[in-house]
């Protein structure tokens, strides 16, 4: 898997190795692709998020960088009047689920949201859709950190580290459609649920859903 | 294994099951529809009063359950088959015409004409089926013994040359299979129209040995009940098919994943792949050859998202039921990781006729990319609804006007509704589109699995497009963003349109949002989910603007536009007929003895205007919900 080869970036020419992931090439060589769900060690790529999407010479709709793999002399393009719009939407459509109060957010300043808000120029405050009103409870049930559900962007970062890094298997996916969540078994306070409170999920989350208590003062 | 093994077999397999159908064939028969159609028209009480009559009268006739019919419009339906007659199929029936038929017919040996539908082979005194106008467009081929043998005896499937495809295929090299289905072109038929023999080569070339076969049967389209039909119909076709399949690709194992909500379809199946297995054609050794392969069934649980190929993979392993991206393709990669054929209920019920009468006579029928037939359930406001089969290539046209008979009441036609809810939404202008994969994709709907909704002037075409995205909405898994948040947005604001809310920039977001969401789901589920919103944005945009500009509903349907009013001079003071049918005693009378509606208690429950007497007419809807001044409140 180690054959490298040449492909195209943004009229850049990088050398990667075939078989990554697209997406994970263009980090490494410093070419940004707004991302979110993407995990690397990930076999089969989530690819939920969608905000990642990339144009290929050759492909005629545009592509998730995190599902796509290096081929030898790939042309690839991270910014296009089409890719922006899909991706604009996308984050948007995010934002209009997001209870974003930045000032207040143990994230501020380290969000991904703010990344991709920052890097595509685009508005955090979004008028185009209405906000979708929640009524979660925060968890603050462990000792050190909590959980607003209200910030969550169903990423899937904190269920990847509690189940292959922590190998603990408190919080997973539950629900479906516009309910989707992250929580625990029955959905009880997670210090009551199997947690062990390690925290990788913690340092997992980009968005200040789940985050040290010790950050909001 | 001498080479004609399994053509021997199948001789006497044969034989054995002719003599008892043929047994059977010379005494009286009445086959009656016991279908999920049949059933909830009332098949099975029917079925209780033959039985019933046929005893009192000590007569020695079978009653026996078949399939659908496909004639739907007149369930309950049966056909009453009597040597010396031409079988004749009668529709309507009640327990008086089933006395009428046992005492005339059975008993007697009038066959009674004034009551039946059609005869079903050629005679010199009853027409046919064919000869109905719409018999010159249909062309039966897997709904071909659908309603016409009992399910529940694999011995009628075998006597009309069932699985002699298999005994044909066996006999040669399983390439043999795969080329016959690859050189037919047959088209998979669960919507996309993916070549079926592309697929099952893909899946050989992985160079594993274990592989898997899986029908999907996770029919959820609302509307649309073709593969139910087939499967509570004629179930060893598609088992057959199933097992053409796994030889052409060397699986050893197989499933049929039906939906939960199809319970007569499960057992109608099981009954089958236990009665196949008895004989010595599913399992180890299949006719004595070294071929094994069994069949199991696995039931969905209800998520229309489990039609996905992924989601549905993912359900059989446990999993939630939800999509992948892809590639990794199934044929690669698929159930429990290994490469997976996974095929349509039809997909597979074409495959024993290509076997046993060849490429080249399937491509004969339909047109030349899109070879074979389309099935169809035909419903809503059409006069003939029902199962109907017919030649790739016929017009939506002839499809609505000639085999459907055109339109219930005479109303005027609005437009159809094809694919389901990740269909689109066609007018009459594009009636003359030819029913294939690729003239229906390019009209912006889809062939999807066959579901055929007619719609006429009371249809409101926002309502429409509301109605499809509330159910995409409701089944949409929230695993990627566009189809979780943007079918939720889209769907909020289809709600407030259809409030007269909004003004032209809306119109502008929902196209665009369901642009955003056809280009960037993850799944067919998302992607498509929006069709039915573009189409009628594109074909009716005239609707949207009447309910945001005007706030009128054109059709009368969005209950905010519209209210109720009865016409004074229409209105007979002798009747009382509004105010009893009214369930919020809103309808009152007034000092001069007309009746009058009190707009603030009426909930717009249509009741009064279906109760009104056709001869006063009294009632109407008015959109915008606005009263003249003249007509505003008298009294109280």
């Amino acid at each position: 898997m180690s054959e490298l080869v040449k492909i195209t970036i943004d009229d850049r020419e990088i050398e990667a190795r075939v078989g990554d992931k697209l997406l994970w090439t263009a980090l490494e060589n410093d070419i940004y692709i707004p991302h979110l769900c993407s995990i690397k060690d990930e076999k089969r790529p989530n690819a939920s998020c969608r905000l990642c999407f990339v144009e290929i010479e050759g492909v005629d709709h545009p592509v998730t960088s995190c599902t796509r793999k290096v081929e030898e002399g790939m042309v690839v393009k991270t910014r296009s009047q089409r890719i922006d719009r899909l991706v604009k939407t996308g984050f948007e459509l995010l934002l209009s689920d997001h209870d974003l109060k930045c000032a207040q957010c143990a994230a501020n300043r380290k969000c991904a949201l703010q990344t991709i808000a920052k890097e595509r120029r685009i508005k955090l405050r979004q008028k185009r859709f209405k906000l979708i009103e929640r009524d979660y409870e925060i968890d603050d049930s462990p000792a050190e950190f909590a959980y607003n559900r209200s910030r969550c962007v169903l990423c899937g970062q904190c269920v990847w580290a509690d189940r292959e890094e922590a190998k603990v298997g408190a919080i997973g996916f539950t629900q479906r459609g516009i309910n989707r969540a992250v929580t625990t078994f029955e959905e009880i306070p997670l210090a009551d649920s199997i947690c062990t409170e390690c925290h990788l999920c913690v340092d997992a989350c980009p968005v200040g859903a789940l985050y040290y208590k010790s950050d909001l003062k | 294994m001498s080479e004609s093994d399994s053509q021997a077999i199948y001789e006497k397999l044969y034989e054995e099951a002719k003599k008892k159908i043929d047994a059977k064939e010379n005494k009286a028969q009445v086959l009656v529809g016991t279908a999920t159609c049949g059933v909830s028209a009332g098949a099975l009480k029917i079925k209780e009063d033959f039985e019933r009559e046929i005893k009192e009268k000590d007569l020695d006739v079978d009653v026996v359950e078949v399939g659908c019919i496909g004639h739907c419009y007149a369930e309950p339906l049966a056909v009453i088959a009597k040597p010396g007659h031409p079988a004749v199929c009668y529709g309507y029936l009640d327990d008086g015409l089933v006395h009428r038929l046992v005492e005339d017919f059975l008993a007697g040996d009038d066959p009674s004409y004034e009551y039946a539908l059609a005869a079903l082979e050629r005679n010199d005194v009853f027409p046919t089926f064919e000869d109905f106008p719409r018999g010159q467009y249909e062309h039966k081929l897997i709904l071909e013994n659908c309603g016409f043998i009992d399910v529940r005896d694999i011995n009628n499937y075998i006597a009309r040359d069932g699985y002699k495809a298999l005994s044909k295929a066996l006999e040669k090299e399983p390439s043999a299979v795969l080329e016959e289905v690859k050189a037919a072109n047959l088209r998979g038929r669960g919507g996309a129209g993916f070549p079926a023999g592309i697929k099952w080569e893909a899946c050989i070339k992985s160079g594993q040995d274990e592989k898997y076969v899986i029908c999907n049967a996770d029919e959820g389209d609302p509307g649309a009940f073709m593969d139910r039909s087939i499967l509570e119909s004629d179930p060893h076709l598609v088992i057959e098919g199933m097992i053409l399949c796994a030889y052409a690709i060397g699986a050893q194992k197989g499933y049929l994943y039906i939906r939960a909500e199809y319970p007569r379809a499960v057992g109608h199946v099981q009954e089958a792949l236990d009665q196949a297995r008895a004989k010595g054609l599913l399992g180890e050794s299949i006719m004595d050859t070294e071929f094994s392969f069994d069949l199991e069934i696995f039931q969905g649980s209800g998520a229309f998202v489990c039609g996905e190929a992924t989601a549905l993979v993912n359900s059989m392993e446990g999993n939630m039921g939800m999509p992948e991206s892809r590639p990794p393709r199934l044929a690669s990669q698929g159930f429990r990781g290994k490469p997976t054929v996974l095929n349509n209920v039809k997909t597979f019920a074409y495959v024993p006729y290509i076997i046993n009468r060849g490429a080249d006579w399937f491509k004969e029928i339909g047109t030349k990319d899109n070879p074979g037939t389309a099935v169809f359930s035909l419903v809503g406001k059409v006069n003939n609804t029902g199962l109907v089969e017919v030649p790739m290539g016929t017009t939506l046209r002839e499809l609505v006007f000639d085999v459907g008979d055109g339109l219930r009441d005479n109303k005027e036609f609005k437009a159809v509704q094809i694919g389901g809810p990740s269909g689109g939404c066609l007018p009459e202008s594009a009636l003359d589109v030819p029913i294939d994969f690729d003239s229906l994709h390019e009209a912006g709907a889809i062939m999807g699995s066959g579901g055929l909704v007619v719609l006429d002037e009371n249809d409101c075409m926002v309502s429409v497009s509301r109605y499809f995205l509330e159910f995409t909405q409701h089944e949409s898994c929230g695993k990627c963003t566009f189809c979780r948040l943007g079918t939720k947005h889209m769907l909020d604001i289809l709600n407030g349109i259809t409030r007269g809310k909004g003004d032209a920039e809306t119109l502008e977001l929902l196209k665009e949002l369901a642009e955003d969401v056809r280009d960037g789901s993850l799944c067919n589920l998302g992607k498509t989910a929006p069709n039915p919103v573009l189409t009628t944005l594109e074909y009716f945009m005239d609707e949207y603007k009447a309910h945001i500009e005007e706030g009128r509903c054109p059709a009368g349907v969005c209950r905010e536009l519209i209210l109720y009013y009865i016409e004074p001079p229409k209105c007979s003071k002798l009747c009382n007929v509004c105010v009893g049918s009214c369930p919020t005693e809103a309808i009152f009378t007034r000092d001069d003895g007309l009746k009058e509606i009190d707009q603030e208690k009426c909930v717009k429950c249509d009741n009064c205007l279906k109760a009104c007497p056709p001869e006063y007419n009294a009632i109407v809807k008015l959109s915008p919900p606005v009263l003249p001044p003249e007509k505003e409140k008298t009294a109280k």
